[in-house]
């Protein structure tokens, strides 16, 4: 195990870890310790706000470990995280209890107004936080591995699973809006109460949520570290690079394959179940495609394959949105967003982290730009050309 | 033999009415007594002179009887004088249809209560009944189709006995058999009669009619009557087969032209254009616009707006595809998954431009009057609209293969698609034929914006809702084939409409995400896939 951190951990991916253990660490200290109206203190709204940030990283890094590492671009990741939100929304929801308008004690609100005779056999076991932890990882998990086991063996790559993977999200969205599906339609769930025993709205339970956040990040970011510094993560960028030439060299390149996406799509789930509680709400607008490709801009700002830049770019793209879409600017956001999107794409290749790595460490630079090099020639090579 | 002596006797009164009516058109006595007891201001009054002057045949009985149900008739209990105000706001009097200056401040509106109101709408069914206008004879032998009221008998009998109209005579006909076949004292051979008519109409009414039979009936009717539901309902079955078979075309068609243009740039360059529908929906404001600009300066020429519109959007869009190509996607060659992002930052872009200058919500577009109606074909309608559309999207496809199959372009195009290099090599400027292959695929997406114009909301959001469909098509259908493409459009539009009615329009279209989603495992490459000897083909 030891040998493994240190192989993970090499200066910039240490400093990474420290910044988002000290954010972790000081920013629920400073809301709960500090005096409401110090210049220091971090007004609960913020906390949340932030923690919405930290979840997104999760996501963008998950994106990064298929996208950067193994070429995969999935267009239906937000589908992962919507479901890890759905799976952590129904505990939440059973919590409610008769709490809710209804006072029904064990249906939720929606289900008594719109007369279900008792709870569907999908929502039993939703009441036990273990069992919705674990469906947390689980649902998506699965949904991943049946998706990815029938797409890799019959080698659907490049802007085909992209495409199929945008299909995957829509349908799931399209299901997930009709009231009969069993969770909560148009609305989505709401209207939480309490998580393990704690309020929600509570300031300690937000800043502890804040902190478990942070720490789902940098477990999420050693786990990816661990992969991609391994002999499995070489493979990886070798099928990035070149699938057919790996598959040639006696690798079972499906398999690779199907486990990253697997690990990503669990991440993504976690992702979505921290997402869920800080935003107080998970509604089935979280699976349209468009919140899929814009979480892959944020990969593509940060930089693509260098980790770090991923959860950079999930934090600086939505702090961005979060300034324009509040302020006078707000009709130019879009403007704003696609242009990002082209930018991003003709002049920032590599993105932010890629470019800073490429400018300041010229002996990083070398190593790195022989990988964006083959970053480059890897789509050529892997997708169908139609020239060839 | 008896039956039809009777029914002549039962209407002979009211022909006789009728030729008094026609040869005194102002009948005092009788109709100017019913028309005074309005003034009685009695609910039991009020409904015989409704009754005396429905079956007046004086022609003032319909504005009388209309104004009534409006609230338009007023009454004077002191003089006992009716008037009608006239949709026109001229003020008439009821009984003599003379003009009158103004209404006394004695009158009052002579009221009505719910029962009333039924024998007014009654009246008034039976009144148009006798229309001039034989569409509106049609439509009210149908309403006593629908409620078979036993009352409406003599009218039915009277109007069908001087009918010349064929299709007005039908509709008589089968208003007739449905009170026959609800009246109590009808006899057997009538009734059966009856069912063999409402049989041969064959439709849902007819079948709402048949099942609302009371059990009741003597076997040989009850046997006619099921016979005759079963063979309905098994002639619907086949027509709603039909019904969702040509639906599954016309959404084929939509499909098609959305899909078409992305089927070109897709299949030459290799791109995914995410901007695609957004290039459908500057089409669709290029209808908008040019229809504005007639509207406000030359309205005679409406009709011909769409004519003018086609070859407009196809530039506009066309340009715009140039220019995207010249500025944005060449930079992007061998990198697919980036030239996706880059088109869908543009989308972003291009939906915001227009809502910022055509503002956020649904903008009208007209239909001009060869596109608009629609017409029956057996138990189907068929709109003008859609079939047009069809017909549109067959001619485009024509000329789209017509011109990859003789032009010159065409030739570089498809020879760039089967191998870029090879073309290269040959002296083919592979750049220009992107640039212009691009602009062609944007160009028909303009085109098919013309034409969702007409059957949808024209908003910034148009583009969207046909992306992802298109795709599905696209990939379904297989790459650098438009005979793929078409065979995917029609495949989905009828898979589509077929099963909608069984699972429900959006658990459908679920379904047919997950099909596809499970068809490109089995064919990665689509229906008519490409054959070539690349390692990844």
């Amino acid at each position: 195990m030891p040998h493994v951190l240190t192989r993970a951990l090499d200066r910039s991916a240490t400093v990474f870890l420290l910044v988002v253990a000290a954010v972790g660490i000081l920013i629920p200290l400073s809301n709960l310790l500090l005096p409401d109206g110090s210049l220091f203190q971090v007004p609960t709204y913020l906390v949340s706000l932030f923690g919405k940030y930290v979840c997104y990283a999760i996501l963008a890094l998950s994106i990064d470990l298929i996208w950067g590492y193994c070429g995969i671009l999935s267009l239906g990741h937000g589908a992962f995280f919507a479901l890890g939100g759905y799976a952590m929304g129904m505990y939440l929801m059973r919590q409610i209890g008769s709490r809710g308008v209804y006072g029904n004690p064990v249906l939720p609100d929606f289900m008594v107004f719109l007369n279900y005779p008792k709870l569907p056999w999908y929502w039993h076991g939703f009441d036990m936080f273990w069992f919705a932890a674990l469906m947390v990882l689980l649902v998506p998990g699965l949904l991943a591995f049946c998706f990815g086991w029938l797409a890799f063996r019959s080698r659907v790559t490049g802007v085909y699973l992209s495409i199929i993977t945008q299909a995957m999200t829509y349908a799931l969205l399209l299901a997930f809006f009709r009231n009969d599906f069993g969770f909560g339609g148009n609305n989505g769930l709401t209207d939480f109460k309490d998580i393990l025993g704690f309020n929600v709205q509570a300031d300690g339970t937000r800043a502890a949520l804040f902190a478990l956040s942070c720490l789902a990040l940098i477990v999420g970011f050693l786990l990816c570290r661990a992969v991609v510094t391994s002999k499995l993560g070489k493979v990886l960028i070798a099928i990035r690079d070149a699938e057919s030439r790996t598959r040639f060299l006696g690798y079972r390149v499906e398999s690779y394959k199907l486990f990253v996406f697997t690990l990503s799509a669990c991440m993504a789930g976690v992702a979505g179940a921290l997402y869920v509680p800080q935003v107080g709400i998970i509604n089935p607008g979280e699976f349209a495609p468009g919140n899929s490709i814009e979480a892959v801009i944020w990969v593509a700002v940060g930089g693509r394959g260098t980790l770090i830049g991923a959860a950079l770019g999930a934090v600086i793209v939505n702090y961005a949105k979060t300034v324009f879409t509040s302020g006078p600017l707000a009709p130019y956001w879009l403007f704003m967003l696609g242009a990002l999107f082209i930018l991003v794409t003709l002049l920032l290749p590599k993105g932010i982290v890629g470019t800073f790595n490429a400018w300041w460490e010229p002996w990083k630079a070398q190593r790195l730009s022989a990988n964006v090099e083959s970053a480059a020639r890897e789509d050529g090579v892997s997708e169908p050309k139609m020239a060839e | 033999m008896l039956t039809n002596v009777l029914r002549n006797f039962r209407a002979l009164p009211f022909a006789i009415l009728l030729i008094v009516a026609t040869a005194l058109p102002v009948l005092a006595g009788p109709f100017e007594d019913a028309v005074g007891k309005f003034a009685n201001d009695e609910f039991s009054d009020t409904e015989e002179a409704v009754g005396a002057i429905a079956t007046s045949g004086n022609p003032l009985a319909y504005p009388i009887i209309s104004a009534l149900q409006d609230g338009r008739l007023m009454a004077d209990p002191e003089t006992k004088k009716v008037y009608v105000t006239q949709t026109d706001g001229k003020i008439v009097d009821a009984a003599t249809g003379t003009p009158v200056a103004s209404i006394p401040d004695s009158a009052a509106e002579v009221r009505l209560n719910n029962r009333l109101r039924r024998t007014v709408e009654a009246a008034l069914g039976g009144l148009t009944l006798l229309s001039p206008d034989p569409a509106k004879r049609i439509q009210a032998a149908q309403s006593v189709f629908k409620t078979h009221d036993e009352a409406m008998l003599p009218v039915i009998d009277g109007a069908l006995q001087k009918e010349t109209n064929k299709g007005a005579k039908l509709a008589f006909s089968e208003a007739r058999a449905a009170i026959l076949l609800f009246k109590a004292d009808a006899t057997d051979a009538e009734k059966l009669e009856a069912i063999a008519t409402i049989k041969a109409r064959g439709d849902q009414e007819a079948l709402a009619l048949l099942t609302g039979l009371s059990g009741d009936q003597p076997p040989a009717i009850a046997r006619a009557a099921a016979n005759a539901t079963s063979a309905i309902q098994s002639n619907l079955a086949l027509w709603s087969m039909v019904q969702n078979a040509w639906y599954g075309l016309s959404l084929g068609s939509v499909l098609l032209l959305a899909a078409i243009g992305l089927a070109i740039t897709f299949g030459v360059m290799g791109v995914i254009n995410m901007a695609h529908g957004e290039m459908v929906m500057i089409g669709a404001y290029v209808t908008f616009v040019v229809q504005e600009v007639i509207r406000t300066s030359y309205p005679g020429l409406f009709d011909y707006s769409l004519l003018m519109a086609v070859p407009l959007a196809f530039i506009v869009a066309g340009a715009i595809g140039i220019l995207i190509e010249r500025t944005i996607i060449r930079f992007l060659y061998g990198r697919p998954l980036e030239t996706l992002l880059a088109t869908w930052g543009l989308s972003l872009v291009l939906q915001q431009a227009v809502r910022t200058m055509f503002g956020p919500t649904n903008r009208e577009v007209g239909n001009p009057s060869w596109m608009s109606g629609a017409f029956e074909l057996g138990q189907i309608t068929i709109t003008y609209n859609r079939l047009w559309i069809l017909c549109f999207t067959m001619a485009v496809f024509a000329i789209l293969l017509a011109m990859l199959r003789y032009t010159s372009l065409g030739l570089e195009m498809r020879a760039v698609t089967q191998n870029r290099r090879m073309a290269a090599s040959m002296g083919i400027a592979t750049s220009r034929v992107d640039a212009l292959t691009f602009g062609l695929g944007s160009g028909i997406a303009g085109i098919a914006g013309v034409a969702l114009s007409q059957i949808d909301n024209v908003s910034p959001n148009l583009g969207q809702s046909y992306i992802i469909d298109s795709f599905m098509v696209v990939v379904f259908g297989g790459v650098g084939n438009l005979w793929g493409t078409l065979v995917g459009a029609f495949t989905l539009g009828i898979a589509n409409k077929f099963l909608e009615p069984v699972a429900g329009a959006v658990l459908g279209k679920i379904a047919i995400l997950v099909l596809i989603i499970l068809f490109i495992q089995k064919r990665p490459r689509g229906l008519f896939a490409l054959k070539g000897r690349a390692v990844e083909a």
